[in-house]
């Protein structure tokens, strides 16, 4: 076993090697561009993006005339939301999102409110961080053009009912947005059975380069039309202008190939690891709190508080090993996790959070020797912990008058 | 982000990390922050004839938040009371290194200080 070890798989994935040896041919020897329309080297450019574009299509049961290739999936979140607004703008004024999606849903949106004048509602998630779809059906309006709701959630890893809520879209009429980027690759993504008209993914959450995301645009029934936000050479039929990056894009194709021959056998691994994980902890300390469904939820992911130590202590006590907390100790608000807020989870409860993302690399070894280390950390960090102290007093920590600061 | 070696050697090898009986002799206790805020430090110093004789320290929060009450502890043994009340938390940013996002953590020390303090100063007022 090698250190560090890499168990923050929300925030990227490692490249796999069969996705670099794919890609590696259209750097130095097949460097079209793959608009070049009059040459072989552009030819060859082109197939080679095409073929990458069925690849993905096929994944998540779209024609590859509806891929639009950009940036990541922040650029395809953006051209999605804003790309409606304008162009259906004469329709209404009114987006529904919940409280959970990631910044690059919940900026644009406010964005769109200070710049635009667009009114946003943004839906509240049940204790297990779950969009309602009733909620959904009751805050629509007759001015209501975009619901934009995640897949997956990238701290917690719960899963929304995305089928129902993309059968109310379909009933009221009204175009369906999904930010996809945790979902795509880990769990099975199928857009005409959940009803999805745009979806947002990128590839280096699937073991691809970082740079190239997607968005998926449906081209009947109905046919959406977003306005592009980027002008320029009218690529990606006129939707965003730029040459493609083609290697990044063959990259993207060949790990979402991957992802998709390997997930039944992959996503049982990976629960089956994230299971003995939390076993491992859970039998051995106690006050130990899951954040999210314990069953609606992706199969790499688990998000734990650890009452009475503080995330980011936590995190620096276990320097060999990449992991994420909801404490948000490093940023200028000081404000713990809004996901977990939005859950109803205590702000002292956040700030005790950690994120344990598995990934296609991780083994059982790794799973036991994380384990082991967050054991040691935090009895460490309890002995050290006026709060744990307190507790084992017999002190309630709510009725102590705290001096906020 | 990167913290300092001396941010890593407090957080790693903590002093006087533990706690004394709030109501014994000469001990003066300071609890301050609160657990909303990611951020709780309990000081406490044991008081000879007016010189601090040991202190000791109990800290949730993060790894900038426990160095700066292991380093307070550090400075305080020795010290009169009088001049422990001069301990600034700009000694502290300055001592560790602190970032700008990390000096409330050397104003949570400080404020830990004095609060400590204070409880010394009214509990032995009381005995008087």
């Amino acid at each position: 076993m090698k250190l560090p070890i890499f168990m923050d798989n929300h925030s990227t994935t490692p490249m796999d090697p069969r996705v670099l040896e794919a890609m590696l041919p259209y750097f130095v020897e097949k460097f079209g561009n793959s608009a070049s329309r009059n040459h072989a080297f552009g030819w060859e450019a082109e197939e080679a993006v095409e073929n990458a574009r069925k690849q993905i299509a096929r994944t998540i049961h779209a024609d590859s005339k509806e891929i639009v290739f950009t940036s990541g999936a922040t650029e395809s979140d953006n051209l999605a939301i804003k790309g409606v607004v304008e162009m259906y703008h004469e329709k209404g004024d009114h987006i529904i999102t919940s409280s959970t999606e990631h910044r690059a849903v919940l900026d644009t949106c406010k964005a769109l409110e200070s710049k635009r004048g667009v009114k946003v509602t943004y839906l509240p998630v049940d204790k297990a961080g779950m969009v309602k779809p009733e909620d959904v059906r009751n805050a629509i309006t007759d001015k209501t053009i975009l619901i934009t709701i995640m897949m997956a959630n990238n701290e917690i890893g719960t899963i929304n009912p995305i089928k129902d809520i993309g059968k109310i879209a379909k009933e009221k009429g009204i175009l369906f947005h999904c930010d996809a980027t945790q979902g795509v690759g880990k769990i099975p993504v199928d857009v005409q059975d959940m009803g999805i008209d745009l979806m947002s993914f990128s590839a280096h959450k699937l073991y691809g380069p970082k740079g190239v995301g997607a968005l998926y645009v449906r081209k009947k029934a109905p046919r959406v039309r977003i306005a592009a936000q980027m002008d320029g050479g009218g690529h990606e039929r006129g939707m965003r202008s730029g040459t493609l990056p083609v290697p990044l894009i063959v990259g993207f194709g060949k790990a979402v190939e991957l992802c998709e021959q390997e997930m039944p056998t992959e996503s049982k691994r990976l629960s089956a690891m994230r299971d003995r994980l939390q076993t491992a902890i859970t039998s051995k300390l106690e006050e130990v709190y899951l954040n999210g469904h314990s069953t609606q939820r992706l199969p790499n992911n688990l998000n734990l508080s650890f009452a009475y130590v503080e995330g980011e202590s936590l995190l620096m006590g276990l320097k060999e090993i990449a992991l994420s907390s909801g404490s948000a100790c490093t940023s200028a608000t000081l404000e713990p996790s809004y996901v977990l807020r939005a859950l109803g989870v205590g702000s002292d409860l956040a700030h005790s959070s950690i994120r344990f993302g598995l990934g296609r690399f991780n083994t059982d070894e790794e799973v036991d020797y994380t384990a082991k280390r967050i054991i040691e950390v935090v009895t460490k960090l309890r002995e050290m912990s006026p709060l744990y102290e307190m507790a084992k007093e017999g002190i309630d920590l709510k009725s102590v008058q705290w001096a906020a600061h | 982000m990167a913290y300092s070696e001396k941010v890593v050697d407090h957080f790693n090898n903590p002093r006087n990390m533990g706690s004394f009986k709030k109501d014994e002799d000469g001990v003066g206790t300071g609890i301050v922050g609160a657990p909303e805020c990611g951020d709780v430090m309990k000081l406490q110093i044991k008081v000879q004839n007016d010189t601090i004789v040991d202190a000791k320290f109990k800290t949730f929060g993060c790894g900038s938040a426990i160095a700066s009450s292991s380093l307070a502890t550090e400075w305080l043994k020795g010290k009169t009371v009088d001049e422990a009340n001069q301990i600034k938390n700009t000694d502290i940013v300055q001592e560790l290194n602190l970032p700008p996002v990390k000096i409330h953590c050397s104003v949570l020390a400080e404020d830990a200080i004095k609060a400590a303090l204070a409880d010394y100063k009214k509990k032995s007022g009381e005995q008087q």
